[in-house]
């Protein structure tokens, strides 16, 4: 373990099934991301990243090996070493494929909940949310409900939500494939602006080989197993 | 952040449209406790009003309102020499169906007690009470006559003299008051050829008799009317109302009248309750079964519409936990819109029907304990029916959102 990561997952394996049904989605996994470092998994579907990344996010816990978080032993095998949904609340902040806004609240609205639920007032849950969207560029659409914005409007507000505790890790699921290019890459910049400005680790899950060039390191997922692939800052 | 509020906000029609719904059933809940009263109101309100301490009545009979009672008309003297006794009034009742205006109208017709009883402890809402012991009526407003009105029943034609409000039969028929002896006129009315055919009947009786051959006088007597025949007695009545002069004992009293072979006595509580457990007691139970099944109706019905809420929301639930929301916030969020359906449900509930049950041609009586009660057991259906929605919530799984 160590204290300088913010995040390092140690042999994570994961068994679906048992006997003649048993499948491994992921065969001891481990990787080392440093705070501020954003990070590329690259993989086939069905090579096992959102499984990887679901047991870095504490949602979809492994059969064995471990989840360090900021050097905090949180997962041990199957086994939670804190409670995983408040860790989730305070040190995490999540971006998937489909921007994930909840459709009944509008978009400020949807950054502010995150805040709110951190322990914020509502005044002050409020004004950080208008300032996270108006960082982001989608101020002048705080108003509007998920079903009234574009695809890069809704991706933009899911950013700004998972900024708005201002968290140590983001993990992101394809966040730019419902986006054209000129709007995914603007999206990788994003996460690589905040990973940096944040001093945040930053995992996303990609097929869009266009934008490597943005990302710190590179990994490839095939068959469960994951290894570098490219690396432009020596790993730690 | 009031989740259940935003979530209300966004499908605002659709969950107006569901809280009308169940508004409109718990309304029909309410409506039937309504009517219930309604009926056990109308059953007790002679009772209750007419100011009887006991009710003289034919031997081993629940009394007029509860079945067939017939008394001579002399046992009112008789009633009246008991010591102990203040007053005793004849009553007579029963219930006629006539035309009038070319609609069938029914009327339950009481006597009163001409001149001891001329109407004066009825509640009126306009006119008076009788000033004559003929011809004059006091109606129920709900039998639709005016003031001013004449009615013919029978032979006689009565004016309405006076309007009650809610004075209403155990049947639900409104009631008419008039003197006895009108009432009886009422009851006791046969046709001009019905009265002939009897004294001829007479006659022809007196005549297979000895006396009668004997003494032709008798069979000119017997062809009267009966009112000129001595031997033949007055119409009967349905009974005998007494009031207790003050320090007596009113059990001595009845004790000293049901000691006689031919009557039986009831004391107010004692009519009371032989009406409510007879004549009431079925339609109770009706009502009361009823009612629960509908309770046990509303209840699946928001189980499903908050199960279905919640379905349409599994997502953003999944969500809510995926961003660290604790599972109080999504309890909170099911149980506070489980809670708003059924305040605002029984709210439409109790406003419709504020202005559908006066319509209703049976009064549906909206007491405070009965709607207190059925806002209790709203909250709990409300609470219940929100659980199969949490359940479900409590499963989803945070990966759920992202799948």
């Amino acid at each position: 373990m160590n204290d300088h990561l913010a995040i390092e997952t140690d042999k994570l394996t994961k068994v679906y099934g048992s006997g003649n049904t048993e499948v491994v989605a992921m065969r001891e996994a481990s990787m080392r991301v440093r705070p501020g470092e954003v990070v590329a998994l690259l993989g086939p579907s069905g090579s096992g990243k959102s499984t990887f990344l679901t047991a870095v996010g504490l949602i979809n816990p492994p059969t064995s090996g471990r989840v360090f978080i900021g050097g905090r032993l949180v997962l041990d095998g199957p086994h939670a070493r804190t409670n995983l949904g408040k860790f989730r609340r305070r040190h995490m902040g999540f971006i998937f494929q489909k921007s994930n806004l909840i459709p009944f609240l509008n978009a400020r609205e949807n950054v502010q909940i995150a805040l709110q639920l951190n322990g914020a007032t509502t005044g002050a849950a409020r004004r950080r949310a208008m300032e996270l969207l108006d960082y982001l560029g989608v101020a002048d659409r705080a108003g509007n409900y998920p079903s009234m914005l574009s695809g890069g409007q809704q991706q933009r507000a899911a950013v700004a939500r998972a900024l708005a505790n201002e968290p140590s890790v983001i993990l992101a699921d394809e966040p730019t494939a419902a986006l054209d290019s000129h709007r995914g890459r603007q999206v990788m910049e994003l996460f690589a602006k905040v990973a940096h400005e944040n001093d945040a680790g930053v995992i996303v899950v990609t097929h869009d080989h266009r934008a490597l060039d943005i990302f710190d390191t590179i990994y490839e997922m095939e068959d469960g197993v994951i290894r570098p692939m490219q690396s432009a800052v020596p790993s730690a | 952040m009031n989740l259940a509020a935003k979530d209300i906000r966004h499908n605002l029609g659709r969950f107006a449209l569901t809280t009308i719904g169940v508004g409109m059933l718990l309304m029909i809940v309410m409506g039937m406790g309504g009517i219930y009263r309604g009926i056990i109101e109308d059953a007790t309100l002679l009772i209750d009003h007419i100011g009887a301490d006991m009710w003289v009545v034919q031997r081993d009979t629940r009394g007029p309102l509860a079945e067939v009672s017939r008394v001579p008309s002399n046992l009112v003297h008789r009633v009246a020499a008991v010591p102990g006794v203040a007053t005793s009034r004849e009553f007579v009742y029963h219930t006629i169906q006539r035309e009038y205006e070319g609609k069938p109208i029914r009327i339950a017709v009481l006597g009163l007690s001409w001149p001891t009883d001329k109407g004066d402890w009825l509640p009126l809402v306009a006119g008076r009470a009788l000033r004559q012991n003929h011809f004059e009526m006091i109606a129920d407003r709900t039998l639709r006559l005016e003031l001013g009105e004449d009615i013919k029943l029978g032979r006689e034609t009565y004016t309405i003299v006076g309007l009650t409000a809610n004075m209403i039969s155990s049947a639900g028929d409104g009631i008419a008051f008039v003197a006895t002896s009108d009432a009886m006129a009422i009851q006791f009315d046969a046709a001009g050829e019905a009265v002939r055919l009897e004294r001829e009947a007479r006659r022809s009786r007196g005549e297979r008799y000895e006396v009668g051959r004997q003494q032709p006088v008798l069979l000119e007597q017997a062809y009267k009317s009966s009112a000129e025949i001595p031997p033949i007695a007055p119409p009967q009545m349905s009974a005998v109302l007494v009031t207790v002069a003050p320090g007596h004992d009113a059990e001595q009293v009845a004790a000293t009248i049901a000691a006689w072979g031919d009557v039986t006595v009831h004391t107010r509580a004692d009519q009371r309750e032989l009406l409510l457990e007879g004549n009431v007691e079925k339609v109770r139970r009706q009502i009361g079964l009823f009612r629960i099944l509908l309770t046990v109706i509303a209840a699946i019905i928001m189980a499903l519409i908050l199960y279905t809420l919640t379905l349409d929301k599994l997502h953003s639930i999944a969500l809510l936990k995926l961003i660290g929301a604790p599972s109080t916030v999504i309890v909170g969020m099911i149980l506070q819109q489980a809670l708003v359906l059924g305040v605002l449900g029984y709210g439409i509930g109790y406003l419709v029907g504020q202005r559908i049950f006066p319509q209703f041609p049976r009064r549906v009586i909206l007491t405070q304990d009965d709607l207190m009660q059925l806002a209790a057991i709203v909250l709990a259906i409300s609470v219940l029916s929100s659980l199969l929605g949490i359940w479900k919530a409590m499963r989803i799984s945070p990966n759920e959102a992202i799948a």
